[in-house]
């Protein structure tokens, strides 16, 4: 059950006074009439289909009946932000993948750190080595 | 292949069942196939059984991230019908009901296919209409249908609430006796088995993770067990397809949304067809084991999280309640979901692209378990042929720039 925050209530409510109503942010063509196939088309039926983030409009149907935007990953389901019509999304999926790559960034150095962590199990087991060598 | 049979069963009963061939080899992938078919569900596994039974193409590989048969043919309803409204999907889903008729003789595998009927119910005028209209629709096209009044559903379905009573009363009902249902796993295994009989490599836990293309022609695919070479390759992955297109640069007009389904605890046969109603948004029939199996409509929103939400399993079981008020008190022992790809007009898409030797066949949306048989037969032909089969031309992909849509919502509508 998604508990959503509408931007025009400012209140957090449960799914079913809400309706989701596809993707956010298509722009209508300004000349429909010089529109070729492809673009009217393209305009009318494809929409995009992440598996992460996603932009969409929703109606709070039995609240304020306004429209808002969510974004939201459509994997984990969890609601990043609600912003008003007219407004832009704060959290992208170019801004999170940034974010993924700097906290990738961090990682690799850490992970260096353990590498030299495995070289002295390493020179420990040469160690051990050495010493059945003696033994024999 | 070790062939079964009433006489092979006491055979091995007689050896206390250790003589057994698994039903398929697990290959290791060579680096060169004729066709590669990306998906392993039953769509995937049909078209690639019907490439080397129909078409003498034997090398070839299904590339399945997971195991087969384990995502929406794993999921459905098991409901197989074919009473859709307009030629080009009528001619289509007929295709897979002839297909049906024959396949556990064919597979030399029990699909478990029966032919007990379904239902869809009309709760108001419009509705019944409409059934008047598709049926007659059917019936032109040569599939089997009647119209019925709310007596003969109540004679067909004696548990059922078809009283004046009813918040929203049944008026009648499309009645198509061939429909019926079938085991989802028997379908997926027994294809798999077939093909693999014939020399399919069935590649699990080989993840597709994007395509070789070269001047504009497929060249094979990369996956996490190396790269496979092909210059034929078919999509046919379902929730995933969105995804799958866009590792080759295409944009498809899918949405992906969940789709849940539910099974109660197992009752006494209690309910001897399957029960659709467009209006009150449900369908439900006995399973053999005697669950009552349990479907409705999409969630709204898109997701690929495989499980849905609290309340449109709620709506569901109203509606169930509403058509069965003697369920009222039945347990429900599991619920799930599946993500389907839906199509705007849902109508499924069986096209090339503009990549050559890359084809796609997705879009079944929430109906397709139903067409797997035809869906793998004429997908083979096309790309056995490079030419799509005239059964599948008027899926193409370019329907939405031509403006060619087959409008299904009406025969589709929840009624999968």
């Amino acid at each position: 059950m998604f508990h959503i925050y509408c931007p025009y209530c400012e209140e957090l409510r449960e799914e079913e006074e809400f309706h989701p109503k596809g993707q956010a942010h298509i722009a209508r063509p300004e000349e429909p009439d010089t529109c070729s196939d492809e673009e009217w088309g393209d305009y009318l039926f494809f929409r995009d289909n992440p598996r992460g983030i996603h932009h969409e409009m929703w109606l709070h149907a039995v609240g304020c009946r306004k429209f808002f935007n969510i974004t939201r990953n459509t994997v984990s389901y969890e609601i990043l932000e609600t912003y008003k019509m007219g407004e832009q999304p704060t959290i992208t999926a170019e801004h999170l993948a940034r974010e993924e790559k700097n906290a990738r960034e961090e990682k690799t150095n850490n992970a260096q750190v353990a590498e030299g962590g495995q070289q002295t199990v390493g020179a420990s087991d040469a160690a051990v080595a050495s010493v059945k060598g003696a033994q024999a | 292949m070790q062939r079964y049979s009433g006489f092979g069963l006491v055979k091995h009963a007689l050896r206390h069942h250790e003589g057994w061939q698994r039903q398929w080899r697990n290959p290791t992938p060579k680096p060169r196939y004729d066709v590669i078919i990306v998906g392993g569900g039953g769509h995937g596994l049909a078209t690639a059984y019907y490439l080397a039974k129909e078409h003498g193409i034997t090398n070839v590989a299904v590339v399945e991230k997971g195991w087969l048969g384990g995502g929406n043919t794993a999921r459905n309803t098991t409901i197989v019908r074919s009473n859709y409204l307009w030629d080009e999907s009528a001619a289509l889903y007929e295709h897979a009901m002839k297909h049906w008729e024959g396949l556990s003789q064919e597979l030399n595998y029990n699909v478990m296919f029966s032919q007990r009927g379904v239902l869809n119910l009309g709760h108001t005028l419009q509705d019944m209409r409409d059934i008047q209209r598709r049926v007659n629709a059917n019936r032109l096209n040569g599939i089997d249908g009647e119209v019925l009044d709310a007596e003969g559903v109540q004679s067909l379905v004696p548990i059922m609430d078809c009283s004046k009573r009813a918040r929203y009363p049944v008026m009648g009902a499309s009645w198509q006796p061939r429909a019926g249902v079938a085991r989802h796993d028997a379908v997926a295994w027994g294809y798999a088995r077939a093909a693999d009989a014939l020399g399919v490599d069935l590649l699990q836990n080989t993840e597709v993770t994007g395509f070789k293309i070269r001047d504009g022609q497929i060249q094979g695919v990369h996956t996490n067990r190396g790269d496979i070479e092909a210059k034929t390759v078919g999509c046919v992955t379902a929730g995933n397809s969105s995804v799958m297109a866009g590792m080759a640069g295409l944009n498809l007009p899918l949405e992906s949304h969940p789709l849940q389904a539910l099974v109660s605890e197992p009752l006494k046969p209690v309910l001897d067809t399957v029960v659709m109603s467009n209006h009150v948004h449900g369908y439900i029939n006995q399973s053999d084991k005697g669950d009552l199996v349990i479907g409705a409509g999409i969630d709204g929103y898109n997701g690929y999280g495989q499980r849905g939400s609290y309340p449109t399993v709620e709506h569901t079981l109203q509606a169930i309640v509403e058509m069965f008020p003697i369920f009222s008190r039945v347990r429900m022992n599991r619920q799930w979901g599946g993500i389907v790809d839906t199509c705007p007009d849902a109508c499924p898409i069986l096209s090339k692209t503009k990549i050559k030797g890359l084809y796609f066949n997705c879009g079944w949306g929430t109906g397709g378990f139903k067409a797997t048989p035809g869906s793998g037969h004429v997908f083979a032909a096309s790309l056995a042929k490079g030419e799509m089969h005239p059964i599948a031309a008027p899926f193409s992909i370019d329907r939405f720039h031509s403006g060619a849509l087959i409008d299904e919502h009406g025969a589709a509508g929840v009624a999968h």
